[in-house]
């Protein structure tokens, strides 16, 4: 496993879903914690019911079909599909609203889920996924796309508080295509994670939702300055700008 | 893919992946690539095949510079000085290396044969340029490495004939401890036609880095740029197309860094803002009030 995901870690980013369909047939005994490690781009399907758009993932799939959080039916429809119990789908649906909001208020668009679940000791699991394409309304980008999947797992409440544990992917893609500066691509995922013990009088929603503004700010702002500042300080290195040159070389 | 529970892949299929994952590892990366896949195979036949076909065209692709064993100088692995499989020429010092792919390393070293080497004519133009574009290397890329190659024409006496010549520049960085590494390649195809006294100039530059500590962030990027200039004295012609190569690489660096600046500037905000639309962090708290506006705004669209 651990030659497998240092290959990912190498493998183009754009390539990931081929590298992990290889991985699987070279180890099948491994396939579980290869589809639970390594994060491929997320797929949309359309809720013919509410004809809303929602994410698949592991965690809402049952068989080869895939449960919609808006109408709780599942695509293709099966009978027997497991669904969560009344008081995770009422959470469940509430978090799917709340998400939304905040979801337009960050991305001004794109498309988000939520997919809760009871866990085996008491508590239970959240799954807050983020899918934005885009050509970009400010000009710039020719393709663009951001995957975000944050899974929660929430242990039982204990003395008024709960222990939340928060791990986090973003999957990050930008082209841009243009005959004065050719083809320009710069793609790569990164992947945290975050506990915290909160107080649960404010709702469960409240924290986890807090966790996940805090811990997407952050990513944002890794990607951003350290992964695609890297790249661009790697290039920089290797044919430096004149400025840097003139500065090495005072006496010319 | 099969559902592929309990199929026993075949040697061939295992081969395949292990190239692929071969053929694709980034610039510098390829012993790690190959140390991972060898783990995962288990199997030394099925290893050696995939290394022995993926290594020499992942040398070639990534124009990898290999020091000669008399350290003379760098010879750089690519097709246009292939002569056949684990041979290659050096057209500078006129000597023709045998290379160990898989190490990446020189093993000997002979003088070319006569006829492995362009006439006196093409020489004059190809070692002329070969001057001018080192110094342009050596002041452009602090680890750069260069070589000018006769593509066609090489047994040619004098004018009268069209040739074609090509020019390599790769500079590499390994910097594994800080989990970057990073290849700058360009190619330059010059084709010198005698009776319009032309030279056409086709370039292509590949950029390529990667960082991957606690993620895996990859820039590719590629452009191709065509140019010319009048035929001259072979040393007029290799100063021009010198100063023709220098120009279009500045050129493209400055657009790289561009697309850097407009990168967080501007497409990173279309995909999510640093802080939402509201400019404050988002109401958790009064997510009560945003579902009463929400149910309030449908109550008003429905009876508009």
């Amino acid at each position: 496993m651990e030659a497998a995901m240092d290959l990912v870690r190498r493998m183009p980013p754009g390539s990931t879903e081929t590298a992990l369909n290889a991985l699987l047939s070279l180890l099948p005994d491994h396939s579980i914690d290869l589809l639970s490690q390594v994060d491929l781009p997320l797929q949309v399907c359309m809720d013919k019911e509410s004809l809303k758009e929602y994410i698949l993932c592991e965690y809402n799939r049952d068989a080869d079909s895939y449960r919609s959080p808006w109408s709780n039916k599942y695509e293709p429809p099966l009978e027997d599909g497991t669904v969560p119990s009344e008081d995770m789908r009422n959470l469940e649906i509430e978090a799917n609203e709340v998400f939304s909001v905040y979801r337009d208020q960050y991305y001004e668009g794109g498309i988000s889920s939520v997919y809760i679940w009871e866990d085996e000791d008491k508590g239970f699991i959240a799954c807050f996924l983020i899918k934005k394409d885009g050509q970009g309304k400010r000009g710039y980008m020719q393709i663009g796309s951001w995957d975000a999947i944050h899974v929660i797992q929430v242990g039982p409440e204990e003395e008024g508080a709960a222990h939340y544990c928060l791990n986090s992917t973003v999957m990050l893609s930008l082209t841009t295509n243009n005959k004065q500066s050719g083809t320009f691509n710069l793609s790569g995922s990164i992947r945290r994670q975050m506990s915290m013990t909160l107080a649960v009088a404010d709702g469960h929603l409240v924290n986890m939702g807090k966790m996940i503004e805090e811990m997407e700010g952050k990513l944002r702002n890794s990607l951003d300055q350290v992964y695609f500042g890297k790249t661009k300080e790697m290039v920089c290195t290797l044919r430096p700008p004149p400025e840097v040159l003139n500065m090495r070389l005072p006496d010319r | 893919m099969s559902d592929g529970a309990g199929e026993e892949l075949s040697d061939r299929q295992k081969r395949e992946i292990a190239v692929w994952f071969l053929s694709n590892a980034p610039a510098g990366e390829i012993h790690y690539v190959a140390k991972d896949v060898r783990a995962l195979l288990g199997d030394e036949a099925v290893y050696e095949a995939a290394a022995a076909e993926a290594f020499p065209e992942h040398n070639k692709a990534h124009l990898v510079s290999l020091e000669l064993p008399d350290r003379s100088g760098d010879i750089i692995i690519t097709t246009y000085g292939e002569l056949d499989k684990n041979n290659y020429l050096d057209p500078r010092t006129a000597q023709v290396a045998t290379v160990d792919h898989i190490k990446q390393k020189c093993t000997k070293l002979r003088p070319a044969a006569d006829e492995e080497l362009p006439s006196a004519y093409i020489e004059d133009f190809r070692s002329a340029l070969d001057v001018e574009l080192s110094k342009y290397v050596s002041e452009a890329y602090p680890k750069g490495v260069c070589a000018v190659y006769c593509t066609s024409g090489k047994d040619i006496e004098g004018p009268g004939a069209d040739f074609g010549l090509a020019a390599v520049i790769s500079a590499a960085r390994r910097s594994p401890q800080n989990f970057c590494n990073g290849s700058w390649r360009s190619i330059w195809n010059l084709e010198f036609y005698d009776e319009s006294q032309f030279v056409e100039i086709k370039g292509k530059i590949q950029v390529g880095a990667h960082y991957f500590e606690e993620g895996n962030v990859q820039l590719d990027t590629n452009i191709d740029c065509k140019d010319s200039t009048v035929l001259q004295s072979p040393e007029d012609c290799a100063v021009s197309i010198a100063n023709i190569i220098r120009h279009h690489e500045s050129e493209y660096l400055s657009s790289l860094e561009e697309s850097y600046l407009n990168l967080s500037d501007a497409t990173f905000k279309d995909l999510r803002r640093k802080l939402p639309v509201t400019r404050t962090l988002f109401p958790w708290h009064n997510t009560l009030a945003l579902s009463l506006t929400r149910d309030l705004t449908k109550e008003l669209a429905i009876g508009k």
